[in-house]
């Protein structure tokens, strides 16, 4: 196995890794908040929780 | 947890999320130079090989003058459509739910695309580099997968920090063409540049420059899509128009230096068909470190623009979910990162699928013939928007000079450009038309009715003229 299969190898790997967070993420939202809340988001209002917006 | 958070998470405080205002004019640059700018590093060569260099200078500024009409009309309506959606908003706004249910399609299906597209050519790199350094047969696909996850990655975390890094990495993409320009000596012609050797006028005759314009989008393709970040600019009525002007400004000069230099280097038959045209103009003239530079700037302007196609087809799609065009569950924004999260997610498999078809051909002209349908759009949209809302009813960050002139202009560019691809792709054209008239019959029958059609209208205008 040369430097190139490692790298490869370490492509899929890292497109997994990277792939399965944010699915496992999403799901986590979507338990630790109510859908409500996550679909909120109205077209045209800007008002922002003061506290969160610091990005 | 934040406390606002926290009773958000019970489901009450009565608090919304929206999408983060972080954006100024630099970001929107970044965002439309960076779907851009690969378009100067491979694909408008085929306008060469269409037509001859003469008529690819033509396609250049033609289909540039198209795109400053684009620039032109889209900035000042999105100056008054402050929402995530860009075009998409428009046509709810002006036109109606089956024009705009339309636009959404043509950009998500553009953007995701052209991300597939972007993410074979940083896959091909790599084959190439592999290839050369002994290694042949390098499968291309992990690298092709990676690129869509990294960058999908990076959007899910953030607008700010995607659109920094897309700032930073199309700034060099662009000094390379710069870099190469000037080591290519224009000051001292003959010496190194060989334009009156190289030009060869019209191989094809005025059909040739007819069949250029299809190719000729790549110079520019993409530009339009500075109007998805209106929802996240601190300022929309400065910042789009501010951005997708200079971004316009900056793409005219770099399409034109591309073609000087590669013209006054490389015989046209061969550089109507590169596959890499500014890295072979680099080889060319022998430099190592300009040819490193260009390799990197390649890479770059690919990274660029599938980052920048994640973020546009997101919001495209998110603000479909939004207004129940499409499963309400697609407009959820992520608490932490106030992205649009699912609709990123979602649009992954679509793009790793897309670009592992191995039809990079029809899938390219299937988006740009997707972002022509979206051009034709606004000259019916503008017009529409002036006759509704005249000077002066309504408040626009930025009026566009000399109306109906660009609207009109655009529309005729727009039909050449039709004619131009039919040429090439007749039965891709057929097709696309075909899959949008499908889609519209399903949307009218079958989705229209889960929309809510009061609480569309979400801007603060007056009644338009005439209703």
């Amino acid at each position: 196995m040369d430097f190139w299969d490692i790298l490869s190898y370490g492509a899929w790997i890292v497109s997994a890794i990277l792939l399965i967070w944010m699915v496992v993420d999403t799901f986590k939202v979507g338990a630790e908040y109510s859908e409500d809340y996550l679909l909120s988001s109205q077209e045209g209002e800007d008002i922002i929780p003061e506290e969160d917006n610091n990005g | 947890m934040a406390n606002g958070e926290a009773a958000a998470a019970a489901g009450g405080g009565g608090q919304r999320l929206q999408l983060l205002k972080v954006l100024g004019p630099v970001h929107v640059w970044a965002l439309g130079v960076g779907i851009v700018l690969v378009g100067e590093f491979m694909g408008w060569n085929f306008t060469v090989g269409k037509g001859g260099p003469a008529a690819s200078l033509i396609a250049c500024w033609f289909i540039g003058l198209l795109y400053t009409c684009v620039a032109m009309v889209d900035s000042e309506v999105t100056s008054t459509v402050a929402a995530a959606g860009g075009q998409y908003a428009q046509a709810k706004h002006i036109i109606g739910p089956l024009m705009a249910f339309n636009v959404a399609l043509y950009l998500v299906l553009a953007y995701t695309m052209l991300e597939a597209a972007d993410a074979l050519v940083v896959g091909d790199l790599m084959a190439q580099t592999a290839a050369e350094l002994g290694h042949p047969g390098l499968d291309p696909k992990p690298f092709v997968v990676l690129t869509i996850a990294a960058l999908a990655w990076l959007n899910y975390r953030g607008v700010a920090i995607t659109l920094n890094v897309n700032f930073v990495i199309t700034f060099i993409a662009f000094l390379s063409i710069v870099v190469l320009f000037f080591a290519a000596q224009p000051w001292d012609l003959g010496e190194v540049l060989h334009h009156d050797e190289l030009m060869v006028g019209l191989p094809y005759g005025w059909i040739g420059v007819v069949a250029a314009l299809q190719f000729g989008m790549w110079y520019y393709l993409g530009i339009e899509g500075t109007t998805q970040a209106a929802e996240e600019t601190r300022s929309t009525r400065r910042s789009l128009p501010l951005g997708t002007m200079t971004g316009m400004i900056t793409l005219l000069i770099a399409a034109t230096l591309t073609w000087y230099v590669a013209n006054g280097l490389l015989p046209w038959q061969y550089l109507g068909q590169s596959g890499v045209p500014l890295f072979d103009t680099a080889r060319v003239l022998g430099i190592p470190w300009l040819t490193g530079f260009l390799f990197i700037g390649t890479a770059f302007s690919a990274l660029a623009s599938a980052n920048g196609t994640i973020n546009d087809a997101s919001r495209a799609w998110f603000s479909l979910g939004r207004d129940r065009y499409l499963p309400r569950l697609f407009g959820a924004v992520h608490p932490r990162y106030r992205t649009p999260f699912r609709s990123i997610l979602f649009l992954i498999p679509v793009a790793i699928s897309f670009g592992f078809t191995g039809l990079l051909d029809q899938v390219i002209t299937f988006s740009i013939l997707s972002g022509l349908l979206g051009y034709t759009f606004m000259t019916f949209n503008m017009v529409k928007f002036r006759r509704q809302w005249p000077l002066g009813s309504i408040d626009r960050g930025y009026v566009h000079p000399f109306h109906p002139l660009p609207v009109i202009t655009l529309f005729i560019l727009c039909v050449a450009t039709y004619f131009a691809t039919f040429l090439g792709y007749g039965s891709t054209l057929l097709a696309t038309m075909a899959f949008y008239i499908v889609i519209s019959v399903w949307f009218h029958l079958r989705r229209y009715k889960f929309v809510e059609r009061g609480s569309q209208f979400t801007m603060p205008w007056p009644r338009p003229r005439g209703f």
